[in-house]
C-alpha cells in the first residue's frame, strides 16, 4: 500500500519535473527569441507618436486599429517570418509614407498608448530622420537640379534646404546640394518615395542609426565662450616659438612680424634670379 | 439503400441531425460570424461593426474592447499606468466572460477551436491511438510563464509565438505564413497528443478557465439520475471531459449536478450528444428551473 502510494508519489513528482522543465525550456526559448526578433529592420518605420521601441513593444497589443484608421493605407501588420516583431505596425517609406494627416487618426485610435497620444501636431512627430545615404549617386551632387525631395517634403525649406556649392567639375555652375535637418524633418519619407534614383540615395532611417552622438565629455569652446560671456582660456604668456631667424610673434596684436630690413623678397621672383646671377659673377 | 429514402424519412434525418448538433452549429455560426464582422470592415458605408483583432478591438466605433490577459502582461512588463481605454476595454472583456463562463471565449470565439476540434474529429474517425500523454496543468505553468517572460523581457513577450492571436490577426490582415501555424497546430493535436493544444498547453485557455471558475452560467447534469451509465458519449465529445465526473457522477456524494470547474468550456456538446438529455444550461445556484430550456421531446421515437 505504502510502496503504491510512493510510486505514484514519485510518478507525480516526476511528472512536475518534466512539465517544469518543459516549461523553464519555452520560457528560455520565448525570451531569447524575443531578443532577436525584436529589432526593427532599418527600413520599417513605426507610426507617427510611437513609443521608443522597446516601450512601444511592452503596451501595442497588435491590434491593428492604427492600422485600418490610416486613411491612406500606408500601416499594415507584420506578417509573421517577416522581419518586423509580428502583428506590430509599420510602414515602408519608399513603397508607402505617412501622409502626414493634420488630425492624425492614426494615434488616437491606439488603444494602449503604444502611439502616444500626447502627439497632436504632426510637425512634431518623429518617426525616423531622412539621410541622403548616397552623395557618390544623387545627381544633385553631379550638379543636375534634381530638388524633388525639396520640393516633395511637407515641411516646406526646413526639414530640407538647399545650400549653393561650387561645382569643381564645370567651374562655373553650382550644386544645389539638398541638406536635412534634424530639428524639423519628422520621418514621414516622402522623400524617399519621391526620390527619383532607381535606389533611393535619401532615405529615412530610425533616429538610433540616423544620428550621431558627441562624447558626454566634450565641450565645445564655441559654445562655452558663448555661455560664458568671456573666453574661459587664459590670454597668451610669453612663450619661446621656434621661429624662422629675424621672425617674431607680436604679442600685442597677435601676428608673426619681420623686420622690414631683413624680410625676403616676397613675389619678386625676377629679382632674386637676377640677384643670384650678379652673385655669380 | 437511396431509393428507400422517402421524403419524410429525409425530413426527419435532418431533423435529427440538427437536434443532435444544436448547439455545436450554433458554436460555428458564433465563431465564423464573429470572424464575419471583423472581415466586413467597413464595407457596410463605412460603419464599422467591429474593428481590430481579439487583442484589442473597437465595437460599434465606441467600445473599446480588450484582451485581459494582455493588459495583465502589461502589468508584469512594468507598464503602470496603462490608458484608460486599455483598462475599460479589459474591464468590459474580463466581466462579460466572468458571467458567461471564461472559456465561452474557447468555445464560441477562439478561431483556433473550430482547427482543433476538427483535428480531434479526424482523429476518432481515424482511430488515432492517444499517445503523448501531456498533463493537463501544463497550461497553467504556461499561463504563469507568459507573465514571467513579460517581466523578465519588458515586453509583451508571449505575443511574439502566441499561436491564438497570430491566428486571428492573420485572418483579418493576411495570412501568409501563420497558415503553417494553423497547419502545426492542427498536425499537433491530431498525430501526437489529443486534445493537446487548447485542453492542455494553450495559456489563453487556462486564463479564461481561471477567469470563469465563479460563473453562474453552467452546464447542468440536470437529469443525471436517467443516465444509463456506460454509453460516455458525453466524455467522449467533452474537450475536458474531468468536468464531468463530479457532477454526473457524484449525486451519491451529494455533489451539486452544475459542472463547476472553469475548464468546462459551456460548448454544449454534451447536451447535444446525450442521448438521455442529462444535460442542460442552467445557472450555477438553481437546482431546479433551467434558464434556457433544452429538452427537445423526441416526437419520432
Ligand atoms: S499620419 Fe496619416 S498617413 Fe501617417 S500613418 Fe497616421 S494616419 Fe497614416
Ligand atoms: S493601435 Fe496601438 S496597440 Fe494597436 S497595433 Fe497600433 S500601435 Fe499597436
Ligand atoms: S522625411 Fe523627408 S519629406 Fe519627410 S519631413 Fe523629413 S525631409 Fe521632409
Ligand atoms: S484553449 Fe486557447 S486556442 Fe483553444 S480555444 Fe481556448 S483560447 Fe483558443
Ligand atoms: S462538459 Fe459539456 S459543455 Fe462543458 S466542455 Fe464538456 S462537452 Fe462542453
Amino acid at each position: 500500500m505504502s510502496s503504491l502510494s510512493n510510486r505514484k508519489r514519485r510518478a507525480f513528482l516526476l511528472g512536475l519535473a518534466k512539465t517544469a522543465c518543459g516549461v523553464s525550456l519555452t520560457a528560455l526559448g520565448i525570451s531569447l527569441y524575443t531578443r532577436q526578433a525584436k529589432s526593427m529592420p532599418a527600413l520599417a518605420i513605426r507610426p507617427p507618436g510611437a513609443l521608443p521601441e522597446d516601450e512601444f513593444l511592452s503596451r501595442c497589443v497588435r491590434c491593428g486599429l492604427c492600422v485600418q484608421d490610416c486613411p491612406y493605407d500606408i500601416l499594415s501588420l507584420a506578417e509573421l517570418g517577416t522581419d518586423v516583431p509580428v502583428g506590430t505596425p509599420y510602414y515602408t517609406a519608399r513603397t508607402g509614407p505617412c501622409e502626414m494627416c493634420d488630425d492624425i487618426p492614426c494615434v488616437p485610435a491606439c488603444p494602449t498608448g503604444a502611439l502616444d497620444h500626447s502627439l497632436t501636431k504632426i510637425n512634431q512627430a518623429r518617426m525616423g530622420l531622412a539621410v541622403l545615404v548616397d552623395q557618390e549617386e544623387c545627381i544633385a551632387f553631379q550638379g543636375l537640379r534634381c530638388e524633388v525631395c525639396f520640393n516633395v517634403c511637407p515641411v516646406q525649406e526646413k526639414a530640407i534646404t538647399l545650400e549653393y556649392r561650387h561645382n569643381e567639375r564645370s567651374g562655373k555652375h553650382a550644386l544645389l546640394i539638398p541638406i536635412v535637418h534634424s530639428e524639423h524633418c519628422t520621418g514621414c519619407g516622402l522623400c524617399e518615395e519621391a526620390c527619383v534614383m532607381e535606389e533611393a540615395t535619401i532615405k529615412v532611417l530610425p533616429m538610433h542609426l540616423a544620428k550621431g552622438e558627441l562624447g558626454k565629455h566634450y565641450r565645445l569652446g564655441w559654445d562655452q565662450k558663448e555661455k560664458a560671456g568671456k573666453s574661459l582660456v587664459k590670454p597668451d604668456g610669453k612663450r619661446a616659438f621656434n621661429l624662422p631667424e629675424g621672425v617674431s610673434y607680436d604679442y600685442e596684436n597677435s601676428e608673426l612680424t619681420t623686420p622690414a630690413s631683413s624680410a625676403p623678397p616676397v613675389n619678386k621672383a625676377l629679382e632674386t634670379l637676377k640677384r643670384g646671377i650678379k652673385e655669380a659673377k | 439503400m437511396s431509393n428507400s429514402i422517402s421524403p419524410l424519412m429525409l425530413k426527419r434525418n435532418i431533423i435529427t441531425i440538427l437536434r443532435t448538433n444544436k448547439w455545436l452549429l450554433l458554436r460555428r455560426f458564433s465563431q465564423f460570424s464573429i470572424l464575419g464582422l471583423y472581415l466586413l470592415g467597413s464595407s457596410l458605408g463605412g460603419f464599422w461593426i467591429i474593428k481590430g483583432n481579439l487583442s484589442s478591438s473597437l465595437l460599434l466605433e465606441t467600445i473599446p474592447l480588450t484582451e485581459p490577459l494582455l493588459l495583465l502582461q502589461m502589468f508584469a512588463a512594468g507598464i503602470t499606468s496603462p490608458l484608460s481605454t486599455t483598462l475599460i476595454g479589459a474591464a468590459i472583456v474580463g466581466g462579460f466572460y466572468l458571467l458567461v463562463g471564461g472559456r465561452v471565449f474557447c468555445s464560441w470565439v477562439c478561431p483556433v477551436n473550430v482547427v482543433t476540434d476538427v483535428a480531434n474529429w479526424l482523429r476518432n474517425r481515424l482511430r488515432i491511438k492517444p499517445n503523448s500523454q501531456i498533463n493537463r496543468n501544463t497550461r497553467y505553468w504556461l499561463l504563469a510563464m507568459t507573465l514571467v517572460i513579460s517581466f523578465s523581457t519588458g515586453l509583451l513577450a508571449y505575443e511574439f509565438i502566441n499561436p491564438v492571436s497570430i491566428i486571428h490577426r492573420s485572418l483579418i490582415f493576411g495570412v501568409g505564413f501563420a497558415s503553417l501555424m494553423i497547419l502545426s497546430i492542427f498536425l499537433f493535436d491530431l498525430l501526437i497528443a489529443t486534445r493537446g493544444w487548447c485542453s492542455h498547453l494553450c495559456p489563453m485557455g487556462a486564463f479564461y478557465g481561471l477567469l470563469g471558475k465563479f460563473s453562474p452560467l453552467r452546464v447542468r447534469a440536470e437529469q443525471r439520475e436517467q443516465c444509463q451509465k456506460g454509453c460516455n458519449d458525453c466524455f467522449q465529445v467533452c474537450p475536458e471531459p474531468q468536468v464531468i465526473t463530479p457532477a454526473l457522477r457524484g449525486a451519491d456524494k451529494g455533489n451539486n449536478p452544475t459542472i463547476l470547474s472553469g475548464n468546462c468550456t459551456n460548448c454544449g456538446r454534451c447536451i447535444d450528444v446525450c442521448p438521455e438529455n442529462v444535460f442542460q444550461f442552467g445557472l450555477r445556484s438553481s437546482t431546479k428551473t433551467p434558464i434556457i430550456p433544452i429538452e427537445i421531446r423526441r416526437k419520432n421515437s
